[in-house]
């Protein structure tokens, strides 16, 4: 099948010389949720902002694939892209307690967003909205359509931002780290949200995480990120049973499994820190903290194939 | 639900503007009182309405006629009262009422002041506006250039310079006077160049902040246009500090247009507050302070009630 986004070799530089993504290739499916995993400044959030061409001032971005559905993101104009944003492919972010406008209520916001794609009237655009609060689980949405956004709560300002991003029934979610800023409980009412609109839309999800837990519980599909490049990436089931890359391994070292992980041993850690990488730097970005680290690690590292859609960065694993 | 939820918060803007109304009640009745006092402050009014060559009786006469004979909080509560119901007093210079001699001269500091202000924000908020979506380039540093020029310029030379230009070389507009309209562009254009640079960088700073902000990085994820983008959801939270800025600059123009309507020759209330100053006219400066300080107070209050409009925020807290 087709996949809704397709990224073959993304690169991404900023003015200052640093390279945040260094050929990062992924593929997200309809229906299928795919994690893009890594530690912050991995380069993960840098992907899809360039996926949705809403990168800063003065990046640059290149890939020789991104495309989404048959549109060649990489030759739309700022104009074209913004037809498709928020009507086609959508997204929602880390901070719901700042990325609604302060000055302007819920439905207007949401309606402005319908008002735009679909050429409706601002009262289509208000039933559409209250219809998709009520999807969100929000109760009484013709109160909330009223009210500001510092009337509400995180959990409710993330569930708005959500039927904010379904307005136009897109075909694909971006979910920056939709609930890392959230009390642990509303977390998984959240996730639970995204897992149900899912199934039931047929979304194509990226979900953006650095949280292992939520890869275990929502991917399908699951890339590992490390200095700018997919090192890893898989089923979920592959990655989570044979995980080949030793950053992937040591990862999952670092969660607890309750009744698997030795009370008495300390959880797995992963000495030293991420190397500053320009668009010079070679080999392998993990070397210098990978206890299997040899001298070919510092070579031109090509992907190697594991099994049927697992890839991995590693020169362990035979070409 | 929709009943209640059609306005949540229109019980809070009207408690908002009772706050702002009383608040603005006590701040009046403050200037009230230091109005009276500075102009008892600054000598004995009998003697020097007398004159150099007034005698002792003379003094007592004029002391006894202006009822400045009685005790202090009785000649206030009689000013103030009098005040309230829009009897300011006779001036002694023109041997008229006060009130007329403002109300004569209000409207031309008025069309002035409003001149000054819009030419003012027409200027200084698109330039802010394109200096914040294009900053740190050349054209943000040439506004920023311009905007400092502005500043450092003097209004009377400026005055001057531009009635030499457009006055007597070029002869496109009066060089003074009110009769037609025309007359107020220069000083108006004078007027606002002082206004500019603080609105100018306001709106940048303020653009800047906005257009940087999560709410924007939501409003391009979901297409919308760059005109709504700029004009609609940026500009209006930076709006705020230029909505302040800009009544306070108002203030200043009606109040502080001295210079400005001498070097025009405009017969506005700057003007009278100059001449009663001199020639020791007190009921007039009572009264232009009095009034000024109203105006202040006045457009203090729209201010806060156009960022109440602006920001929902503000209507709860």
């Amino acid at each position: 099948m087709k996949p809704v986004l397709e990224i073959e070799n993304l690169r991404v530089g900023f003015p200052d010389g640093t390279a945040a993504v260094r050929g990062v290739s992924l593929r997200v499916g309809r229906g299928e949720t795919h994690c893009l995993v890594g530690e912050s400044g991995c380069g993960k959030s840098v992907t899809a902002l360039a996926a949705m061409n809403l990168l800063p001032r003065g990046a640059t971005r290149s890939a020789d694939v991104m495309r989404f559905h048959d549109e060649d993101l990489t030759r739309l104009s700022e104009r074209q892209t913004s037809r498709l944003r928020g009507a086609r492919m959508a997204m929602i972010f880390q901070e719901p307690m700042t990325s609604l406008n302060p000055a302007y209520t819920i439905g207007s916001q949401m309606t402005e967003v319908f008002q735009r794609h679909r050429h409706a009237t601002r009262a289509q655009g208000m039933d559409r909205a209250a219809e998709l609060l009520e999807r969100v689980g929000i109760t009484a949405p013709g109160m909330r359509l009223a009210q500001y956004p510092h009337q509400l709560s995180g959990g409710l300002r993330q569930r708005t931002m959500i039927a904010m991003a379904l307005m136009c029934d897109p075909e694909l979610l971006i979910a920056d780290e939709p609930t890392t800023a959230l009390d642990v409980t509303v977390q998984a009412q959240i996730l639970r949200l995204l897992q149900t609109l899912q199934r039931e839309l047929g979304l194509a999800v990226l979900l953006i995480t650095h949280d292992l837990g939520i890869v275990a519980r929502m991917a399908q599909r699951v890339s590992v990120m490390y200095a700018g490049q997919v090192v890893e990436s898989g089923s979920a089931a592959d990655l989570f049973g044979a995980p080949t890359h030793p950053y992937t391994r040591g990862l999952l070292a670092c969660i607890p499994i309750p009744g698997k992980t030795p009370r008495d041993q300390p959880l797995g850690s992963i000495p030293g820190s991420v190397p500053k990488t320009g668009a010079e730097f070679a080999g392998c970005a993990f070397r210098d903290r990978c206890t299997y680290a040899t001298a070919d690690c510092a070579g031109t590292i090509p992907h190697r194939t594991v099994a049927t859609d697992h890839r991995t960065l590693c020169t362990m694993v035979p070409a | 639900m929709r009943g209640i939820g059609a306005a949540p918060y229109a019980g809070s803007m009207l408690t908002f503007l009772f706050r702002r109304l009383v608040l603005a009640a006590l701040v009046c009745l403050t200037v009230l009182v230091v109005a009276f006092a500075l102009t008892r402050l600054s000598g004995d009014l009998a003697v020097s309405m007398a004159g150099p060559n007034g005698t002792a009786e003379d003094v007592a006469i004029i002391r006894k006629n202006y009822g400045l004979d009685r005790p202090l909080p009785v000649q206030f509560l009689d000013w103030a009262v009098n005040a309230a119901s829009g009897d300011l007093g006779r001036s002694y210079l023109y041997r008229a009422p006060v009130s007329g001699l403002i109300a004569e001269r209000l409207p031309i500091t008025f069309c002035l002041g409003l001149t000054g202000l819009t030419i003012a924000l027409l200027t200084a908020i698109p330039l802010g506006i394109v200096s914040a979506m294009k900053e740190g380039t050349l054209l943000d540093r040439g506004i920023g250039l311009i905007a400092l020029i502005g500043q450092a310029m003097p209004s009377f030379w400026l005055g001057l310079v531009l009635v030499i230009w457009f006055g007597l070389k070029l002869q496109w507009l009066p060089i003074s006077g009110t009769e037609t309209w025309d007359g107020y562009i220069m000083p108006g254009i004078v007027l606002a160049f002082s206004a500019i640079p603080a609105l100018l960088r306001l709106t940048r700073a303020g653009m800047i902040e906005a257009l940087a902000s999560d709410y924007i990085r939501t409003a391009r994820a979901n297409g919308l246009s760059v005109a709504s983008i700029v004009l609609k959801h940026a500009l209006r939270n930076a709006a705020m500090p230029v909505v302040s800025v800009a009544a306070v600059q108002l203030g200043f123009m009606l109040g502080g247009s001295i210079v400005i309507e001498t070097v025009f020759a405009l017969h506005g209330v700057g003007y009278l507050a100059w001449e009663s100053i001199n020639k020791n006219d007190f009921p007039v400066v009572q009264a232009v302070v009095l009034l000024l300080a109203m105006i202040y107070i006045g457009l203090t209050l729209a201010a806060d009630m156009m960022n109440a409009v602006l920001d929902p925020r503000l209507r709860a807290g």
